[in-house]
């Protein structure tokens, strides 16, 4: 069988979140750096999550919450990864993912806890999320 | 005069509808028992006695037909995510016209193989993962499908990655390799897929349920019924070269075993704070209720409908109800008379049935609240702005009731979630053409639509 070229990564902004902007941002820089980007655009549920990265064989899950309630949202996502078969699969999160002003260093452990493999604060570069994406996908420097 | 014979071999009955292409006019309809078992010349020999005693003798320069009969085309499909890969081969076969069987989603067990071999498909289709997705799957399903006699052709639709090696593990069948139906996410490309499939059935299909001696008598084309229909009700929508279309429309064919529904409408989101889920329906889609129908499905629409309602529909009491459903499945040729219970019955039925398949049909529409205020989130097609609704069945078609039971396709204010038509004319299809239009519309579009418009005979204006 033929190896595919690119990574493929799944995007979306998690719950009965609207911000649209920051998502199609990221599926223009995510595609740029040279991923395959399988783009579910706002107010994504868990199981839409799992159900495309299952169909595209997704190599991350890269979700967004810019309205506060991601914490709410995020949990669970990994026991369903895992039941759905996609153990291990690479869950990153970002946006402004809990209430109010909290300090990141309290609250990036819990989003570990979990089960994602990164989180990222408010104000984040999409090129801080390529780099952990290459990193946490082994990619050598260069293309995706 | 200019006549051309267009035949559909029914599952019951032979029907024969004789079509002047110069006058664009009905020169007459027929019917009688297909005779599938013995020679299908048989029955068709016969409609064309009872037709020519209408249309007295008439040299057709040309004879195409459908057909339903022997069970029809039945396929089963294996995709991955039910609600992905799964539905798109679902879609694709209904489309297609095929009757489908089985549905299955993730990899196939010893028991589902067991089950298939049962259901001894006409066509496979196996399908799963976007291209460049998931192989497993589909490798898996090839494999465990390999098991089963090599007696039914295999379509290959699904990540194009494993296409060939899908085909080396079915070694033995017959390999049909096509475009992924879902290419993408949330992408569907089922037209290759069904073109393939009508393809098989011309050639391998027609063979195998005796309809080969009927394929001489014929000019050309052959498909399978609701794709005959399905062409027939696309041509009226959009219309063609030389004569404009009615616009988008839902269709509805009650039957004695199930229900069959067609919408030719684009059906996306109208609202801008409307963010749309799942995967994208085809704009001409086709729908089968294998559980709603007027005799051997009658149970089901009791199940579905409930009952009280039924109860209020017909007038009758409950326990009438249960009598007399019993009574025509029992005897599924059983006719109402007039002002008898049976007609009463029937009414309630054929408004259920209609309700309950559109309603399954139709998409939904929920409304949450976001931070960012009321937001509403639509599944599958909106057809509320579908102005056009075409009807037909004997439970419509012999009724004085009919624009009553067709009201019930409409949307229901007690139940808005549902996104049936809100404002539709009522078109009844009194005389059974709508497969032969179909066919007719291959080879002359401007007469199958300028005859469909005249003959659908208005029926009134429901909201």
């Amino acid at each position: 069988m033929e190896q595919r070229e690119k990574k493929v990564i799944v995007i979306g902004v998690i719950g009965a979140d609207v911000h649209a902007v920051g998502n199609k941002i990221l599926y223009h820089a995510f595609t740029e750096a040279g991923f395959e980007v399988v783009n579910l655009g706002v107010m994504v549920s868990q199981e839409e999550y799992i159900a495309a990265a299952i169909e595209s064989d997704a190599d991350a899950i890269v979700v967004s919450s810019l309205y506060g309630q991601g914490e709410l949202d995020c949990r669970g996502l990994r026991e369903k990864c895992d039941e759905a078969g996609l153990k291990g699969i690479p869950l990153l999160v970002g946006g402004n993912i809990v209430i109010g002003k909290q300090r990141f260093e309290d609250v990036e452990p819990r989003f570990k806890a979990m089960g994602f493999d990164r989180a990222f604060p408010p104000g984040t570069t999409p090129e801080t999320t390529i780099e952990a994406l290459r990193e946490l996908l082994h990619m050598d420097g260069g293309d995706a | 005069m200019r006549a051309v014979l267009l035949i559909d071999f029914g599952s019951t009955y032979t029907k024969l509808t004789a079509v002047d292409v110069e006058a664009e006019i009905l020169l007459g309809t027929a019917a009688a028992y297909t005779t599938v078992e013995t020679d299908i010349g048989d029955g068709l020999t016969e409609a064309r006695r009872l037709l020519e005693a209408q249309t007295g003798p008439v040299d057709y320069e040309a004879c195409y037909a459908c057909s339903s009969a022997a069970g029809g085309l039945r396929m089963v499909t294996s995709g991955l995510v039910p609600e992905l890969t799964g539905e798109a081969a679902k879609l694709a076969s209904l489309g297609a016209g095929a009757k489908v069987a089985g549905v299955y989603a993730f990899q196939l067990t010893e028991d589902d193989i067991e089950d298939i071999r049962a259901m001894r498909p006409d066509i496979f289709l196996l399908v799963g993962g976007t291209d460049g997705g998931n192989t497993e799957c589909i490798l898996h399903n090839a494999a465990m499908l390999a098991k089963l006699p090599p007696d039914f052709p295999v379509i290959v639709a699904g990540n194009r990655t494993a296409a060939r090696q899908c085909q080396r593990l079915l070694e033995g069948f017959e390999v049909h390799i096509c475009p992924n139906v879902m290419p993408k996410f949330g992408v569907l490309n089922i037209e290759p897929t069904q073109s393939k499939i009508r393809e098989i059935f011309l050639r391998r299909i027609i063979q195998a349920k005796g309809l080969s001696r009927a394929a001489e008598l014929l000019s050309d084309i052959m498909m399978p019924t609701p794709s005959a229909v399905l062409l027939a009700m696309e041509l009226l929508a959009k219309g063609c070269e030389g004569e404009s279309g009615i616009g988008e429309l839902l269709a509805v064919d009650v039957g004695g075993a199930t229900t069959d529904v067609y919408s030719i409408a684009d059906g996306m989101p109208q609202q801008i704070n409307t963010v749309y889920k799942g995967l994208p329906e085809p704009y001409a889609k086709r729908t089968v209720e294998g559980d709603i129908g007027m005799r051997y499905s009658a149970q089901g629409i009791v199940d579905a409908a409930g009952l009280p309602r039924l109860s209020a529909l017909s007038g009758l009491s409950e326990e009438r109800l249960i009598a007399l459903t019993a009574e025509i499945r029992a005897h599924p040729d059983m006719v109402p008379e007039e002002g008898g219970e049976l007609e009463q019955l029937d009414f309630a039925l054929a408004s259920c049935a209609i309700e309950e398949a559109v309603r399954r049909h139709a998409g939904t529409i929920t409304e949450t609240y976001t931070m960012m205020g009321q937001t509403f989130i639509q599944e599958g097609k909106n057809l509320t702005n579908v102005g056009q609704v075409v009807v037909t069945g004997g439970s419509l078609i012999h009724t004085r009731r009919t624009g009553e039971i067709a009201a019930h396709a409409m949307y229901d204010p007690a139940a808005p979630a549902s996104l049936r038509p809100k404002a539709a004319e009522i078109r009844v299809d009194r005389r059974y053409i709508l497969s032969a239009m179909g066919l007719l519309s291959a080879h002359y579009p401007q007469t199958a639509l300028r005859i469909m418009k005249k003959e659908l005979a208005y029926h009134g204006y429901s909201e």
